[in-house]
């Protein structure tokens, strides 16, 4: 009975090989450079070998990844067959064609987004937002969150300083005013002979840096697009108080307590500072922490992760990415194949094991999942409380705005915290008065 | 009687395509030999421009294929006058083009007429000097970004060598003050060789016989300085002034691998400004009437100071 049970299944993986895949394909992935996407590349061998399809990838670093995957896209270009492309894109990829839609596919696959983490399903795959229209599998999960040296923040001579300066215990911090004070704290410290600093924090101007690292005080101290959403009626939203004092208090944070030179900083310049040991704390996105944790000088024991503190309410941006099947490419049915096999249950397991975020309720619904690494906890408590940038079709416009208003304020000292911001709704209102959307 | 080369060629001519131009004028014939270069010209220079004085007068978006495309007459032009961004980013280029030529044009200039002495290891001081024009503007930029840098740049601690401030105490790059200067130092740094072999090639052109005559007229150092040096050399270092306008009139690479055009916006060049509308914000329509605006104020300066050019060069 076993023998022709195995027979039957050997069969049966024979005919549906067959008739599922007829042509092997060339396919290639797209996706920015980082440490996941390598992850990603040991993850999708298993996909060579069931499919027989042969798998390439163009990772671009992150700085130019935007320029030159909308290029491609904009230009029609058969380059990649799959983008992981950025949340923002989505409206974008929908509107203008570039991204296939999915509804019949996951339809016809039994794919549901209800498996999915319901904040990553509305910010990675949907356009219009929170419609059931699907133009991404979310792939990966991802916020910007916070590490710091649990070292030093468990020596007893630096607690004791710190105890004595500000009347409170060294720990994580509760609030963004609390990690304010601790970095002020650390500030120009000499630790075992070297001057560390208090914080390393995004300020990139060209890309997407300076708003990425922004929003994240913002959301916490109030800072909302619209006061109604779909009705971009951002008077009192974008300048609230609240969003004034939370670019008051970024700018703040970036005057006090950054180390010399981190004018045009943003993911690489924050890890190299905690790496070196420049910096007690650092911003970054999630999906470096699993590399963070494994750096054998400042990683294992000596570092810790948190959530990014609220305010006056929780918040924590956005990132991470969908993926989806470029309209151009001419593998399209090999394509979607890929994206069967990565939504299944087990590949998603396996996706987490080997350093991506997957947002698989599976896997971030394990009992397990909250102790499997130490970030992992507070990455779903993360996940709960995350906000997006706009993803409008115009997103870039809006984007390079936020990023030439927020860097003029907060690093060229140009200004107040109010006109940065009033100035950001007059470019953001003439963008969508262009669009026909005011 | 001896075959002209013209004989030959009409002797190795083609019976059959010597009755077809038989009957050709010589003016004709002149056409065909100019059209090729006429057709490329109009291909790759023309067009383009006639097509993107169109495109400016639309709202197009190169990234929206999709959106109808209206006319908007002159809008773009209005909105790009009348943005106080695009004026403080015209500061910008204004200031890097101004002082970068002045410094380049003294220190060029005065480094040429040091070379033009003979002196032992002349050659090699001269290649020496040459040296930062031949590298990539990418290459130079990242590793000024280095010498910049506060902690570790050796820029800073040279500056805190002579003037006894803290190295870690000021940012060429980060600060508002410092940060247009430092993308002027490091242009000069590269170009003023350029400047330094034009002039060079200038006062090598001074006939030995003008400066005997002036010595046999008793003239001083200073005033053949004045009368014969600066004179002569003149129409090559206005030469020098015009390359290096156009080209820092443009200026991309360097000051992006520098600054990319900050902090905030303080060294955001008309050249980044205009790549930023285009290529990332895709407003085609209004980068496209951005250029017109650019390609014309440059065109007409270039046309003011060629004709100042020629007349100094008629003196």
């Amino acid at each position: 009975m076993k023998k022709q049970l195995l027979a039957l299944t050997t069969a049966s993986f024979v005919v549906v090989g067959a008739a599922g895949h007829a042509k092997a394909e060339d396919l290639t992935l797209c996706w920015a450079a980082w440490d996941p996407a390598n992850a990603l590349v040991e993850l999708s061998k298993e996909f060579e070998a069931q499919s027989g399809h042969n798998m390439s990838f163009e990772f671009v670093p992150w700085p130019n990844f935007a320029d030159r995957m909308l290029n491609e896209l904009n230009s029609g270009g058969k380059l990649c067959d799959l983008l992981i492309g950025d949340s923002q894109w989505i409206g974008g990829g929908a509107e203008n064609g570039h991204y296939v839609k999915l509804n019949e596919f996951f339809d016809a696959n039994d794919i549901s987004m209800d498996d999915f983490a319901p904040a990553t399903v509305y910010a990675y795959s949907t356009w219009p937002k929170g419609t059931p229209n699907y133009y991404a599998l979310p792939a990966m999960g991802d916020a910007n969150g916070w590490f710091y040296r649990k070292d030093w923040f468990e020596r007893d001579d630096i607690r004791a300083e710190f105890k004595k300066a500000t009347g409170k215990e060294l720990g994580e911090p509760k609030t963004q005013r609390d990690l304010m004070e601790i970095a002020k704290f650390f500030q120009g410290r000499e630790i075992d002979g070297n001057t560390v600093y208090g914080a390393s924090i995004f300020t990139e101007r060209g890309s997407e840096g300076i708003t990425m690292g922004a929003t994240g005080a913002l959301y916490t101290f109030g800072f909302k697009y619209e006061n109604t959403p779909g009705k971009y009626d951002m008077e009192g939203a974008v300048n609230s108080p609240q969003a004034v004092e939370g670019l008051e208090f970024y700018k703040e944070l970036y005057d006090c307590c950054t180390p010399p030179g981190y004018t045009n900083s943003y993911m690489s310049a924050s890890l190299d500072a905690f790496k070196s040991g420049q910096v007690a704390m650092a911003m970054n996105w999630f999906a470096f922490f699993p590399g963070l944790y494994a750096d054998p000088v400042t990683g294992g024991d000596k570092i810790d992760f948190f959530v990014n503190p609220p305010q006056y309410q929780a918040g924590s941006t956005l990132g991470g990415q969908g993926i989806s099947v470029v309209s151009y490419s001419d593998k399209k049915d090999a394509a979607l194949e890929y994206i069967k096999w990565f939504a299944q249950p087990t590949v998603q397991a396996r996706w987490w094991s080997l350093g991506g975020y997957s947002a698989h309720n599976s896997v971030l619904n394990d009992p397990g999942f909250k102790d499997s690494q130490p970030f992992a906890g507070d990455f779903l408590v993360a996940m709960q409380d995350v906000q997006d940038f706009w993803q409008e079709p115009v997103y870039a416009e809006l984007l390079l705005a936020m990023q030439k208003r927020l860097h003029d304020y907060v690093v060229a000292g140009q200004g107040t915290a109010k006109e940065a911001l009033d100035k950001l709704i007059a470019d953001w209102t003439e963008v969508f008065e262009d669009e026909g959307k005011l | 009687m001896t075959d002209t080369p013209i004989d030959k060629a009409a002797r190795a001519t083609p019976r059959r395509v010597a009755r077809v131009i038989k009957g050709v004028s010589d003016r004709t014939i002149a056409w065909i030999f100019v059209a090729p270069t006429i057709f490329l010209l109009l291909a790759i220079n023309i067009f383009p421009l006639i097509w993107t004085i169109n495109l400016s007068l639309t709202n197009y978006r190169a990234n929206r294929v999709n959106r109808e495309v209206d006319y908007i007459g002159l809008r773009n032009y209005e909105r790009i006058l009348t943005d106080t961004d695009i004026w403080l980013s015209m500061q910008a280029t204004a200031h890097f083009l101004v002082w970068t030529i002045v410094l380049q044009v003294l220190i060029g200039f005065t480094l040429a007429w040091l070379i033009n002495r003979k002196f032992k290891g002349n050659d090699l001081w001269t290649t020496i000097i040459v040296l930062p024009m031949m590298l990539s503007p990418a290459v130079v930029g990242n590793f000024w970004t280095f010498l910049y840098q506060p902690q570790i740049g050796l820029f800073n601690y040279v500056v805190s060598f002579f003037s006894g401030v803290d190295p870690s105490s000021f940012e060429m790059l980060g600060s508002v003050t410092l940060a247009p200067w430092s993308i002027v130092i490091v242009d000069t740094w590269m170009w003023t060789p350029f400047v330094m072999l034009i002039c060079l090639a200038g006062l090598r052109s001074i006939p030995d016989y003008i400066y005997e005559a002036a010595e046999i007229d008793r003239a001083s150092k200073w005033r053949q300085f004045w009368t014969i040096t600066v004179p002569m050399v003149l129409p090559f270092l206005m030469l020098a002034v015009l390359f290096r306008g156009i080209e820092n009139f443009k200026m991309f690479d360097l000051v992006v691998q520098l600054t990319g055009g900050g902090p905030g916006s303080i060294t955001e060049l008309a050249s980044i400004n205009l790549k930023r509308e285009a290529f990332e914000k895709w407003r085609t329509g209004y980068s496209s009437a951005f250029a017109i605006i650019l390609f014309v104020t440059v065109f007409g300066l270039a046309s003011i100071y060629v004709k100042a050019l020629n007349k100094v060069k008629e003196r």
